[in-house]
C-alpha cells in the first residue's frame, strides 16, 4: 500500500506528462501539415527559405 | 527530381491568371506592412515541389517567408509593398500552376482541434482508469479498491465534462428540435454510469463503471474524430480548387480613373473593363469592342456566342477572344448567379428532410432501450424490494447497451468509405450523401461539362501538308477560342514548321489573321477568311481557303462505359441539358441514352426533379455548370466534376477530381456497398443486445463484464467496416491519384 502512495501518483503525472505534450504539440501546429513534414526530412537545407526568424 | 515539373504549358493555358489587383485583394493584413497570400498549389506532391516552391518564392525581394503545406497543397506567402510580388508567375516558371485561395477560410479549424483536444483528453482519463480498474478486477484489497475508485472518479470528470461535451452538445441540440439522434442514449448511459459509480463509491460499493464511461467516450470521440477528419480533407480538396468567379473588375470612372472594385462594390450604370480570358463578373451589356463568349458554365450551350455592342452577356461566362468595356446592368446579387442561389435556397428542402441513418436508428433504440431498463427496474423492485439493487440493475442494463457498437456501426463504415473514394479522386462533402447515393434509382446527366469535356475536340484537318498544318497551329495558338484551342492540342506538334509569327490579330466573332511572308493567312470562319459562306473553320492565304477544320464534342473518358454502368445495375438514366436539340440528340445516341431533354432552363430542371421525387424516384443529379447548381440542390443526392461551377461544386454531395466519369458507378458500388456494411453492423449490434441485454436484466453483470462485452463489440464494428472492398482496384496508380487536382487545369480552356 504504502508504494502505491508513490506509483500511483506517479504513474499519473507521467500520464499528464505526455498529455500536456500532445496538447502543446497540437496547439504549436504540429500537426497541421503530416504530409510535408514526411516529405521535409528529405531536404538538405532549409535555412535560405524557411522561416526567417 | 523532375518527377513533379508539369510543363510550362499549364500556365498559359490558364490564359490571363489572377491580376495583382486581384491578388492585393485577396490578400491579408498583418499588420507592420506585412501581407499574407495564400495560393492553392494543387501540383506540389513530394520533397522536391517544397524546396522547389519556398526557394522560387523566397528569392523574390518582397517575399518575407513562403511556407508549402504540403497536406492541404496550399503556400503561404507573406510579403511586403503595395504591389504584391509576381508569386504566380514566379511559381509558373518554376512548373506549377497556382492560383488564390480563400482568404479567411484557411484559419485553423476550431472545431477539429476542439475534437483532438477532447480525444486527447479522454484517452488519458480512460487508459489511467483501466490501468486502475485492472489492478480492482485482479482482486485489490478493500481499501485500496476503495482509494483507485476515488482516483478513478477524479479522473472520469475531466473526460465527462470536457470530453463528453461533444455528445452533451448534440443531444441537448437535437431534443431542444423534438428529436432524439444517437448522442440522446449516449449521453444518458454515460451520465448515468458516471452517477452510480459515484454513489457507491461513497457508499464504499464494490463495483464502479468509471472505466465503462470514459472507454465510451473515448471510443466514439475516435470514430467522431475520423469522420470529421475524413471530410474536412474532402473539403479542404474541393476548396483548393480553382474559383471561376472573379473577385472583382476593373472599373473606369467618368473622369477616365481606373480602379479595381470588389465584386460588391459593383454598381449598376459602372464602366467595367474586362480583358479577354476573364470571367464577367456581374450581368451587363456591351458598350464597346467585339468578343465571343464562352457560356457553357452558365447555361450549358457548348458554342461560344459572338457580342458586340448592344449585346447582353451573364455574369460567370468567360470572355474569350478581345477585350470588352460593358455597362453593368445588375449588382452581384441581382445578378444571374444570384438567382441561381436564390433556387438553390428555395430547392434545398428535400435534403434538409433527410434523416441520417444512424438517427433513424437511434429513434428506434432509445425508447426499446429505455423501456427495458426500466422494466428492469420495477421488476427487480416488485420482486426483492430492494430500491439500491433494482436501481444498479436498471443502470446496469443501460451501460450494457449504451450504444457503443451503434455509435460507431456508421460513422466507422462512412470512414472507411470516405477514405476509399479520397484515393480515387471522389470527394464526398457528407457523410449522409454516401447513405442517399446508395438508395437511388435513376440518375439524371447534364450534358456540356459532364458527359462531354465541354472543349470541342478537332475532328478532321483536310490536309496533311505540315506547312499548311503548321501555320494553322501557329495562328490558333494566338487565340482563347476553344476552337483554336482544339486546333492547337490537335496539331501543336506541328508548330515547328511553321515560321515565327510576330503580328497575329484576332478578330472576335470572326478568327485570327497575320502576315507571314508578306502574304495574309486567316484562320476562322469560312466567310470572313474565305468569302465563301460554309460552315465550318477554315485556314486561308489572301482569301484562297487552304483546308478545312471539323470539330466535334468530346466525351467525357468513361462517359460511355459509366452509363452502360449505371443502366446495367438497373438505373433509368436520362439528359437534361440547356443545349441545343441536335447537340444533346448526338450526345445521348452516342451514349445509348434514350431520354433526353434540351433546351432546359435552371428553373425547368429543378422541376423536373421535384416531379421524379414525387414520383417516389430518388435522383442522382450530376452536373457541373451555373445553371445546374439549383438542380443538384433539389437532386436526392448530387455529383460535381472538378471542373464545375463554384456554387455547383459547392452544392454536390460528391465532387470528382478525375476527369473520367468512372467515378459515378465507383461512388454508387462504393456508397451501396457501405450501406450493406452499415446494415451488417446494425445487426452485429443488434446481436451483441440480445445476449448482453438478458445477463444485464438478470443482474450479472459487472464492471469487468461490461468493459469486456462493449470492447469485443466495438472492435468487432470496426473490424466489419475495414472490410470494404469498392474502389479498392483503382489505387495503385498512386502518382497519378497524387496529382489528381490536376484537372483543374481544364477549367480555363473549356
Amino acid at each position: 500500500m504504502s508504494t502505491l502512495v508513490f506509483l500511483v501518483p506517479l504513474a499519473l503525472a507521467l500520464g499528464a506528462g505526455a498529455l500536456g505534450a500532445f496538447l502543446w504539440s497540437l496547439r504549436s501546429g504540429q500537426y497541421d501539415d503530416l504530409d510535408g513534414a514526411a516529405h521535409r526530412i528529405l531536404l538538405d537545407d532549409e535555412k535560405d527559405h524557411g522561416p526567417k526568424g | 527530381m523532375t518527377c513533379c515539373a508539369p510543363g510550362a504549358d499549364t500556365a498559359a493555358r490558364y490564359g490571363a491568371g489572377p491580376t495583382p489587383d486581384e491578388i492585393r485583394l485577396a490578400s491579408r493584413d498583418l499588420g507592420d506592412g506585412l501581407r499574407q497570400t495564400d495560393l492553392s498549389v494543387p501540383e506540389a506532391h513530394c520533397a522536391a515541389c517544397i524546396s522547389k516552391i519556398e526557394g522560387g518564392l523566397g528569392e523574390l525581394p518582397d517575399v518575407e517567408h513562403a511556407r508549402l503545406n504540403l497536406s492541404t497543397r496550399r503556400v503561404t506567402v507573406k510579403w511586403r509593398g503595395d504591389t504584391p510580388p509576381p508569386l504566380i508567375e514566379t511559381l509558373a516558371a518554376a512548373g506549377y500552376s497556382a492560383h488564390l485561395f480563400e482568404p479567411g477560410e484557411d484559419q485553423s479549424d476550431p472545431q477539429l482541434s476542439r475534437l483532438i483536444r477532447s480525444l486527447g483528453v479522454a484517452g488519458f482519463c480512460a487508459m489511467n482508469i483501466m490501468l486502475l480498474s485492472v489492478s480492482i478486477w485482479s482482486g485489490a484489497d478493500p481499501a485500496t479498491r476503495q482509494a483507485f475508485h476515488w482516483i478513478s472518479a477524479a479522473l472520469a470528470l475531466p473526460a465527462l465534462l470536457y470530453s463528453g461535451q461533444v455528445f452533451f452538445r448534440s443531444a441537448w441540440g437535437a431534443l431542444q428540435h423534438g428529436q432524439t439522434n444517437m448522442d440522446v442514449p449516449i449521453s444518458i448511459g454515460i451520465c448515468l454510469a458516471f452517477g452510480l459509480s459515484l454513489y457507491d463509491t461513497f457508499h464504499h460499493g464494490a463495483h464502479a463503471y468509471f472505466d465503462a464511461a470514459t472507454t465510451l467516450i473515448f471510443f466514439l470521440l475516435c470514430g467522431r474524430t475520423l469522420d470529421y477528419v475524413m471530410r474536412e480533407r474532402a473539403r479542404q480538396a474541393v476548396r483548393g480548387l480553382m474559383r471561376l468567379s472573379p473577385r472583382g473588375a476593373t472599373v473606369m470612372r467618368a473622369d477616365g480613373t481606373r480602379e479595381y472594385l470588389p465584386i460588391g462594390e459593383i454598381e449598376p450604370g459602372m464602366v467595367l473593363l474586362v480583358p479577354a480570358g476573364e470571367r464577367i463578373p456581374v450581368d451587363a451589356r456591351v458598350e464597346n469592342g467585339r468578343s465571343d463568349i464562352d457560356e457553357a458554365i452558365a447555361t450549358g450551350e457548348s458554342a461560344p456566342r459572338a457580342v458586340a455592342t448592344g449585346s447582353t452577356v451573364q455574369a460567370g461566362t468567360l470572355n474569350l477572344t478581345g477585350p470588352l468595356t460593358l455597362v453593368a446592368t445588375a449588382r452581384a446579387d441581382n445578378s444571374f448567379l444570384a438567382e441561381m442561389v436564390r433556387l438553390m435556397e428555395a430547392a434545398e428542402g428535400g435534403r434538409a428532410r433527410y434523416r441520417r441513418l444512424a438517427d433513424r436508428a437511434a429513434r428506434l433504440y432509445s425508447p426499446v432501450v429505455h423501456l427495458t431498463a426500466f422494466l428492469t427496474f420495477v421488476g427487480w423492485a416488485l420482486s426483492t424490494g430492494n430500491w439500491h439493487l433494482s436501481i444498479s440493475v436498471a443502470i446496469a442494463v443501460l451501460i450494457i447497451t449504451c450504444p457503443c457498437a451503434l455509435g460507431l456501426a456508421v460513422p466507422i463504415v462512412q470512414v472507411v468509405a470516405a477514405r476509399r473514394l479520397f484515393e480515387n479522386g471522389i470527394m464526398v462533402k457528407d457523410g449522409s450523401g454516401l447513405e442517399r447515393l446508395a438508395e437511388i434509382d435513376s440518375v439524371v446527366f447534364d450534358k456540356t461539362g459532364t458527359l462531354t469535356l465541354g472543349a470541342p475536340r478537332l475532328r478532321s484537318s483536310g490536309t496533311n501538308d505540315p506547312a499548311v498544318l503548321g501555320i494553322a497551329a501557329a495562328l490558333a495558338a494566338q487565340s482563347l477560342h476553344p476552337m483554336s484551342r482544339a486546333i492547337v492540342a490537335g496539331l501543336g506538334d506541328m508548330r515547328a514548321e511553321a515560321p515565327v509569327i510576330s503580328a497575329a490579330v484576332e478578330h472576335p466573332g470572326l478568327g485570327v489573321e497575320a502576315e507571314i511572308n508578306g502574304r495574309l493567312y486567316r484562320l476562322g470562319r469560312s466567310a470572313w477568311a474565305a468569302g465563301k459562306d460554309q460552315p465550318g473553320t477554315v485556314l486561308a492565304c489572301d482569301g484562297h481557303p487552304l483546308t478545312s477544320f471539323t470539330f466535334e464534342d468530346v466525351l467525357r473518358p468513361g462517359a460511355a462505359e459509366a452509363v452502360q454502368a449505371l443502366q446495367e445495375a438497373g438505373l433509368a438514366v436520362e439528359i437534361l441539358s440547356g443545349d441545343h436539340r441536335d447537340a444533346v440528340a448526338t450526345t445521348a445516341r452516342r451514349l445509348g441514352i434514350e431520354r433526353f431533354e434540351a433546351g432546359v432552363l435552371p428553373a425547368e430542371k429543378v422541376a423536373h426533379l421535384e416531379e421524379l421525387s414525387s414520383k417516389g424516384c430518388r435522383t442522382l443529379m450530376v452536373g457541373d455548370g451555373l445553371n445546374d447548381a439549383p438542380a443538384l440542390a433539389a437532386a436526392h443526392v448530387s455529383m460535381a466534376p472538378a471542373s464545375a461551377a463554384d456554387i455547383g461544386r459547392n452544392a454536390a454531395d460528391f465532387v470528382f477530381l478525375h476527369e473520367s466519369l468512372d467515378a459515378v458507378p465507383l461512388a454508387l458500388d462504393v456508397a451501396r456497398e457501405a450501406g450493406k456494411l452499415i446494415r451488417q453492423n446494425f445487426a452485429l449490434a443488434i446481436i451483441y443486445n440480445a445476449i448482453a441485454l438478458p445477463i444485464a436484466i438478470a443482474g450479472f453483470v459487472t464492471p469487468l463484464i461490461a468493459a469486456v462485452a462493449m470492447s469485443l463489440s466495438s472492435v468487432l464494428v470496426v473490424g466489419n467496416a475495414l472490410r470494404l472492398k469498392g474502389g479498392r482496384t483503382k489505387t495503385r496508380n498512386l502518382e497519378q491519384d497524387d496529382r489528381e487536382p490536376s484537372q483543374s487545369r481544364m477549367v480555363v480552356v473549356r
